[in-house]
């Protein structure tokens, strides 16, 4: 570390000026980085720094000390020293200057975590939708910060999901989901809702296109929701044993503006449905099960059964295209689904009269359907299923898939009657019918070329108040030639009806 | 909180994950708070959900706290190591994890050659790092005796002690004394003014402090190393490295003492010029006072808490409350900073020394926001140490009042690294530290921020997951 013989080297004290050390190596790098310098330090004189210069090759006074601010440069020339002092210059008086952005005193940083954003902003709920994996750390770490929280993910591990729900029931909170799609709290709509009015009926849903059906038949028969809170779908398995079931009837029984309790679900483990029944007569507001399964009442039904309790008339579900005579069709029903719920109840009413319904979410195993999704009697696919959505966003926002299989089936000899559902709100695909009317009038001149009748039946999920206009939505499926109803089961019935020679 | 309150009223929320459920909400007039989450590190998932679900965790980590932020720390000694450590001739101490000579970093080496020297166990510098790569002596982490070394950390049987009780426990820390800046043994350095150096302040320094702090001692006056430890983050000191109104504040309350029980003026002299002349001395004392703190939470099983964070030079090692001694390590950082002199960043060593300490009892960078000098390393703004600290927040577990922040209106600094949170963040701690030559002989070249690997995060979580009980 000796300075090279051309060099200039200039050194000077300061007397008195004192700087701080940590400024002054900053600014000696500064000094250091002039063009045509070779070695600077600007430094106090204490004994270290006195070693540092005196190895880098600067003779220093021997009356410096350490008070006094020792400034060395060794560079090219006269003219590179005197740039580099003036840099010096510039760089010591800008450390009492202040930070160069004007935001002195720095931001709060984002939060990083679902639990550190509850802490500081003491939010009463967390919405999750991390992948599926990650999704137990972050609504864990919301119940950790004391908040409930949705997990909108799929894909949970049910071992996650039922300490998840323990936890949160040992700590008095609620844990909607994993794979819960929808729920209405306080009149906000999370995920996938639809606008509906505020009123008496509380709703429990581990379904939630169930939900949806549900809560929009309501408002249509000018009921309103106190809140709708989404279960996930596996809450009613023996395995999770309906812990948020439980967490939520006990909060909307103690939530004054919850007259009626009614909770959704697809077909429950029957064990766990006894159990819940049971719990739900101890509690003070009464509670209506709408459990989907074979010879249970459809969702529309379950809305009947509660209208008629609050004393309202049953109003006639709105349709529309609905011709006055049925055409005359021949071949399968093939229900092509964006809410697993749906599906499931128009599965459980074809059945009854069509028999078996082939399916990707068959009702009973022997059902399943092939890999590729096909066969040639009635079949009903929810392109909603976690395995159809991996890598690509749910069909109630992106409709490819679906209209994809629509066009297949319109060019199948063997499909009769087409099935649809679209769920408008909250969420989903601003315009559906922009999609799905020119997919419909294509399909079935597709099949009128063929020379066959193809009917399409339209079960459509929203109510007026929804973003997307329920109106407008109906009235273009309908010129296209769809037959739409709002209410699944009334759907589904004539679709069959159509299918099975005209009986409805 | 409770469900109940979720259903009263319109609720605000936090969002994670998919900014359309915030947006869409943000439409409806609802305050969102988005998370800025990315996902933990591979692999990882299981484990952290494994130990999050540990019912043990919540009561656990909430006794580590408790336990950190009760604990305090007294000067009551300064003795030879051999005694108060029971150093045998031929055996050392070393900070960070436990590492062989073949794996040693070069300041490490060179510590260890300047011990050996310093112990008069071989003739020149050739012999003693003969004798220690064939096996003749042997070395431990300081940790594993409760003890904390600066940088390399070799502490060697001459070499004198701060000893610091914690009254609520009774436990005991130890601390070598601070031999300066630049061309010093913790640094690497091994020159015959190193081991000059080292000599007077067996002969004169410790026992000039010893006297003092034995005399403080007898009238019932321990030094609270805690008290001046609060009021120097107060004064601008984060206690890693700044340590300019500690040291001063050190003096201030022992000399009286020191003055006394009579130690010979001259001497004096020399001892008071010394400690004057090293802004870092008191460091020696702040690093065993945050051993103290984060002993307090060790051994806690189910807790989270990181009770340890050292590095060798070679590898960073952490260790965590629930699992006990165990290391957990990753290889140690170069830390990005400012060079002395014509020191550049290949110049650097690894990082080293058992001083992140500090940060483990949630000072050092965890209270950057207190001395915002320390920002200018990095060539930042006083607005990014603020932003330093309150990131800090995130992964730890709660605030220690007692040391609060200036212009953070006094808050108490982060306290307790919670590994979860720093896994389920990705956010590391933030480690202030002096750099030291990669070769060894060479000493100090500069001081910078650095954070540990993520690796030890990782293993500590796998080891707790391991460690967790059956879920019935």
């Amino acid at each position: 570390m000796s300075a090279t013989g051309t060099d200039v080297h200039h050194v000077e004290v300061r007397r008195g000026r004192y700087v701080d050390s940590v400024s002054l190596m900053q600014v000696s790098a500064t000094v250091a980085a002039t063009p045509g310098v070779h070695k600077a330090q600007v430094a106090m004189a204490t004994e270290l720094n006195l070693d540092v210069l005196t190895g880098m090759g600067f003779e220093i006074p021997a009356d410096a000390g350490p008070n006094d601010m020792i400034v060395a440069v060794s560079a090219e020339g006269d003219e590179a020293v005197a740039a580099a002092l003036a840099v010096m210059e510039d760089a010591v008086a800008s450390i009492g200057r202040g930070g160069g952005s004007g935001d002195t005193f720095g931001g709060e940083p984002a939060p990083r975590t679902t639990r550190w954003a509850v802490e500081r902003s003491g939010a009463p709920l967390a919405v999750v939708s991390v992948p599926g994996e990650h999704a137990f750390a972050e609504a864990m770490g919301a119940l950790d910060a004391g908040s409930s929280v949705l997990v909108f993910s799929d894909n949970v591990p049910l071992e996650h999901e039922v300490l998840l729900k323990r936890t949160a029931a040992d700590r008095g909170l609620l844990v909607m989901g994993p794979d819960c799609g929808t729920a209405i709290v306080g009149g906000v709509g999370l995920g996938f809702a639809n606008v509906v009015r505020r009123g008496p009926v509380g709703v429990a849903a581990a379904s939630g296109t169930g939900a949806q059906q549900f809560t929009s038949l309501l408002h249509t028969a000018g009921v309103g929701v106190s809140h709708c809170l989404g279960l996930g779908g596996r809450d009613l398995s023996e395995a999770v044993g309906g812990l948020s079931a439980r967490a939520a009837l006990a909060a909307l029984d103690a939530d004054p503006a919850t007259e009626v309790i009614v909770v959704v679900s697809k077909p429950p483990h029957p064990a766990v449905a006894a159990d819940l029944q049971e719990y739900a007569a101890t509690l003070a507001t009464p509670v209506h099960l709408v459990l989907l399964g074979a010879g249970q009442p459809t969702i529309t039904a379950g809305v009947e059964k509660v209208l008629a309790e609050l004393g309202v008339d049953r109003p006639d579900w709105p349709t529309w295209g609905v011709p006055d005579e049925a055409p005359r069709v021949s071949g399968a029903l093939r229900g092509l689904f964006a809410g697993g719920t749906l599906c499931d109840e128009s599965m459980l009413i074809a059945a009854e009269t069509l028999g078996d319904i082939r399916s990707n979410i068959p009702l009973r195993p022997e059902l399943a359907l092939p890999a590729g999704l096909e066969h040639d009697g009635h079949l009903m696919i929810d392109f909603g299923d976690d395995t159809l959505t991996q890598g690509r966003p749910h069909p109630m926002i992106d409709p490819g898939l679906r209209l994809a299989r629509l066009e297949k089936e319109a060019a199948d000899p063997a499909t009769g009657v087409v099935l649809l559902d679209v769920v408008l709100g909250h969420g989903a695909h601003a315009d559906p019918a922009g999609d799905l009317a020119p997919a419909v009038t294509a399909a079935r001149r597709t099949a009128a070329d063929a020379g066959r009748e193809l009917a399409v039946v339209i079960s459509l999920c929203g109510t007026d108040a929804d973003p997307q206009g329920l109106e407008a939505q109906a009235a273009a499926l309908a010129a296209a030639g769809a037959s739409v109803f709002s209410s699944n089961a009334a759907a589904t019935r004539y679709a069959v009806a159509l299918v099975s020679g005209g009986q409805r | 909180m409770n469900t109940l309150d979720l259903l009263d009223g319109t609720p605000s929320v936090v969002g994670t994950g998919v900014a359309l459920f915030s947006d869409a909400l943000r439409a409806q007039g609802v305050d969102v708070t988005d998370v800025d989450w990315t996902p933990p590190p591979a692999g990882t998932s299981a484990a952290l959900a494994r130990v999050l679900a540990d019912p043990r965790r919540v009561e656990a980590n909430r006794l580590a706290a408790e336990r950190m932020l009760a604990a305090g720390a007294e000067l009551v000694d300064v003795r030879l190591a051999s005694e108060a450590l029971d150093l045998q001739p031929g055996h050392f101490l070393h900070a960070g994890p436990p590492i062989t000579w073949e794996r040693a970093s070069g300041p490490l080496r060179g510590a260890l050659i300047g011990a050996v020297l310093f112990e008069g166990l071989a003739s020149g510098p050739e012999e003693a790092e003969r004798k220690l790569a064939s096996g003749s002596f042997t070395w431990e982490p300081c940790h594993h005796r409760g003890a904390v070394g600066p940088m390399a950390g070799v502490v060697s049987p001459s070499m004198w002690v701060f000893e610091l009780t914690d009254p609520s426990s009774g436990r005991t820390s130890w601390c070598s004394l601070n031999e300066g800046l630049g061309k010093v043994l913790r640094y690497g350095a091994y020159s015959e003014e190193v081991i000059t150096r080292l000599r007077w302040m067996s002969e004169v320094l410790g026992p000039a402090l010893q006297s003092g702090v034995r005399r403080a001692r007898d009238r019932g006056a321990e030094l609270d190393m805690l008290a001046i430890v609060a009021q120097m983050v107060q004064m601008g000191d984060e206690g890693h490295n700044r340590n300019r109104a500690g040291t001063l504040m050190f003096m201030r309350d022992l000399l009286p003492d020191i003055l006394e029980a009579g130690v010979d003026p001259l001497r004096l002299a020399e001892v008071v010029r010394f400690i004057g002349g090293n802004d870092h001395f008191a460091l020696n004392l702040v690093m065993p006072t945050c051993k103290l703190i984060t002993s307090a939470a060790a051994d806690i099983p189910g807790s989270t808490v990181v009770t340890v964070m050292a590095r060798n030079g070679t590898d960073f090692g952490i260790q965590v409350s629930g699992t006990g001694q165990q290391w957990f390590t990753g290889p140690a950082q170069t830390p990005s900073g400012m060079f002395l002199g014509d020191y550049g960043p290949d110049d650097a060593n690894p990082d080293i020394g058992d001083s992140a300490i500090t940060e483990t009892a949630g000072i050092g960078g965890f209270a950057m926001a207190a001395a915002p000098a320390i920002v200018r390393f990095i060539g930042g703004e006083v607005g990014d140490a603020l932003t330093a600290t309150r990131l800090m927040y995130q992964i730890t577990t709660t605030e220690n009042q007692r040391l609060g922040v200036p212009i953070l209106d006094f808050r108490g600094t982060p306290t307790g690294i919670d590994v979860t949170k720093v896994l389920a963040s990705g956010v590391l701690p933030q480690i202030n530290t002096g750099m030291a030559g990669r070769v060894a002989g060479v000493g100090q070249v500069g001081a910078g921020l650095v954070t540990p690997p993520m690796e030890c995060f990782e293993g500590a979580v796998q080891a707790l997951a391991a460690a967790a009980p059956t879920l019935g």
